[in-house]
């Protein structure tokens, strides 16, 4: 909230002291100048060779038959061959595939809108508003690994919660959520879900506290309704956090990882490109350059809200 | 005069008719708050009920008694304080670093104009952004290959299975989310700051430790705060580069701690509670620093 205020005030001023900072940098010595370097360098290079150097290794490990012995450089190079297998021959693949999206939509058009509705009616609340909040973002602070435990309790074929409520504990009528693998997915989803609504509740939740009140007003002088003044002037007001949940929740949605193994290991059910990347890649067999094939795909797939998030935050930058 | 006669006039009706709507309000919130709490209340009602008495009454019954022994017996056989000293020789330092480092990028790319200031920026965070399995096979290969880290770092060498290792790859991980927020607050100080304390001959060293950091304070604790839970919450990077289980930090560990109270959900629920303490305690100690910290991050940048 007060990061909010503080942070969109004085935009203005960043492109009249420009000139100024220009000269700053004359003003600087030798070892001013040297500390700076150091102060970016060192951490660029560990940033490098950590992270996006293994992003390309990937990308290059995934065109070879590497199989972790030996060096990378001595694996024989056989061209798309990984990703043929991938996409016609591989069982897990598509499934693996189509749980991403469905972990995607599920986040997009269920739990990213509720934790939206739960911001908007708190911004409304006279009273209470803060213990309502604390609820609901308490699953925030919580490792996802404690969350799939937590929910495996509610899970439970015999001594869970959903089935003696619902009365299906019995053995011929018992809703085995975790172990069908067709429910699995949505058990997890409703899962992730607890954490992810409070998330984006307080997110938005941020930028409506720093919303102009007066636009609100001057819609309802007009004459709008409450739905009305939601749709047509805050929520095109509140774009850029709008660019910032969709970013957040397809980010999500990608590295989606803990729950399903916490569950099963990613399995039966619950395949995710994320697992399938580590159990061919280190857990279970040594396919390494199988196993980057799917790294590449995740890559590939992740470079959209990526970028769309870097586009913004240059178009801000520049402003 | 005519305005307030005139927002009189509107409110008046406004607030009757609202009435209705505003019960509908608190009832649909507070349900939804009470779904909210079921499964950490079931969570903590089956750990605080001992085994035998959810075997004879069944799990959805009145208790015959309730005891913290479940969570001695978790801590105990799960090795908890092992785990949790884990977590605080990794998370603890991890957090520092990742403040310290951050800050000086942040500073150096904000505070002053380079050529490569938006590259660098874009470098940081858009690493922030990746999905770890994007690139954890290779940083898997390179953490087993690299030999001869030194000893108070590392006893067998290499940067695998190492608390070293962890928290290098946490703090490189975190340090492109703690730039974006502290870039984006550096922003926003004076530049004047900056240029009387160079006219007066100060090192950039001393403008960000003397003049800068303190007045990121706030920054800082919102993001001292959520760092902490971050990576106190890790479980990817623990679960994978470390394989000595007795070495995995609490979070990851619980992964082994599944399999190990498999048949006894009371003591499974326990050992997960336990877990969340930590982040708990600290969430309801310092709240206002989660709020202004994930909207730092996300209303700018």
């Amino acid at each position: 909230m007060t990061g909010a205020s503080v942070g969109s005030a004085p935009q203005t001023g960043a492109r009249a002291a420009t000139g100024r900072v220009r000269r700053h940098y004359s003003l600087l010595t030798g070892t001013d100048k040297l500390v700076l370097a150091l102060m970016v360098g060192i951490p660029l290079v560990f940033d490098l060779a950590l992270i996006w150097g293994p992003t390309v290794g990937s990308f290059l490990i995934s065109f070879t038959n590497w199989n972790g012995i030996g060096s990378p450089f001595d694996a024989k190079v056989i061209g798309t061959k990984n990703y043929e297998s991938l996409f016609t021959a591989y069982p897990f693949f598509w499934p693996a595939l189509s749980h991403n999206i469905i972990w995607l939509a599920w986040l997009m058009f269920v739990a990213t809108p509720l934790g939206i509705l739960f911001a908007v009616l708190l911004d409304r609340v006279a009273r209470g508003s803060r213990i309502y909040q604390t609820i609901f973002y308490l699953p925030v602070v919580l490792s996802l690994a404690v969350i799939g435990i937590i929910w495996s309790l509610q899970y439970a074929p015999e001594q869970g919660l959903i089935n003696n409520i619902l009365g299906r504990t019995a053995n011929d009528n018992l809703i085995d959520w975790l172990g069908n693998p067709t429910l699995n997915i949505w058990a997890a989803l409703v899962a992730a879900s607890w954490r992810h609504v409070g998330y984006i509740m307080v997110i938005y939740l941020a930028g409506l506290k720093a919303f102009d009140p007066t636009l609100r007003e001057a819609a309802k002088v007009d004459g709008a309704n409450e739905r009305q003044t939601f749709f047509r002037v805050v929520f095109p007001v509140m774009m850029p956090i709008n660019v910032v949940i969709v970013v957040i929740t397809t980010i999500e949605a990608l590295r989606a990882f803990d729950i399903a193994y916490i569950i099963n290991h990613g399995k039966n059910g619950l395949e995710l490109l994320s697992t399938l990347i580590t159990n061919n890649g280190i857990s279970e067999s040594n396919r390494l350059g199988f196993a980057s094939s799917i790294a590449v795909v995740l890559l590939v797939i992740s470079l959209v809200p990526i970028v769309a998030f870097l586009s913004r935050m240059m178009r801000e930058e520049r402003r | 005069m005519t305005a307030a006669t005139q927002t009189g006039g509107i409110a008046a009706p406004r607030k009757r008719r609202r009435n209705v709507p505003g019960i509908a309000l608190y009832a649909f919130l507070t349900f939804m708050a009470i779904v909210w709490l079921v499964p950490l209340a079931w969570a903590v009602y089956t750990a605080l009920r001992p085994f035998a008495d959810t075997q004879q009454r069944g799990y959805i019954s009145l208790p015959g008694s309730l005891t913290l022994d479940n969570f001695l017996t978790a801590w105990s056989q799960g090795e908890f304080a092992l785990h949790f000293a884990s977590t605080l020789i990794v998370t603890v330092p991890a957090v520092i670093v990742t403040l310290l480092v951050a800050s000086m990028i942040a500073f150096a790319v904000s505070r002053f104009s380079w050529r490569f200031n938006l590259v660098v920026l874009l470098i940081f965070v858009a690493g922030n952004l990746l999905p770890p399995q994007v690139l954890i096979v290779p940083l898997f290969k390179i953490y087993t290959a690299i030999k001869g880290v030194p000893e108070p770092l590392s006893d067998n060498g290499l940067l695998y299975d190492q608390f070293f290792g962890v928290f290098l790859i946490n703090v490189v991980f975190q340090v492109g989310f703690c730039v974006l927020v502290l870039s984006n607050y550096m922003k926003t100080l004076s530049h004047e700051l900056t240029e009387a304390a160079l006219v007066d001959g100060a090192s950039v060293l001393r403008i960000w430790g003397a003049v800068i950091m303190p007045l990121c304070r706030p920054a800082l604790a919102a993001l001292a705060t959520l760092e902490f839970t971050f990576i106190y919450n890790d479980f990817f990077w623990a679960l994978l580069l470390i394989k000595t289980g007795d070495r995995r930090p609490i979070t990851s560990a619980l992964n082994n701690l599944q399999g190990q109270f498999f048949t006894n959900t009371n003591l499974l629920a326990a050992g997960a509670l336990l877990a969340a303490v930590p982040t708990i305690l600290v969430f309801m100690a310092l709240q206002r620093y989660f709020i202004s910290g994930l909207s730092l991050g996300a209303t700018k940048g």
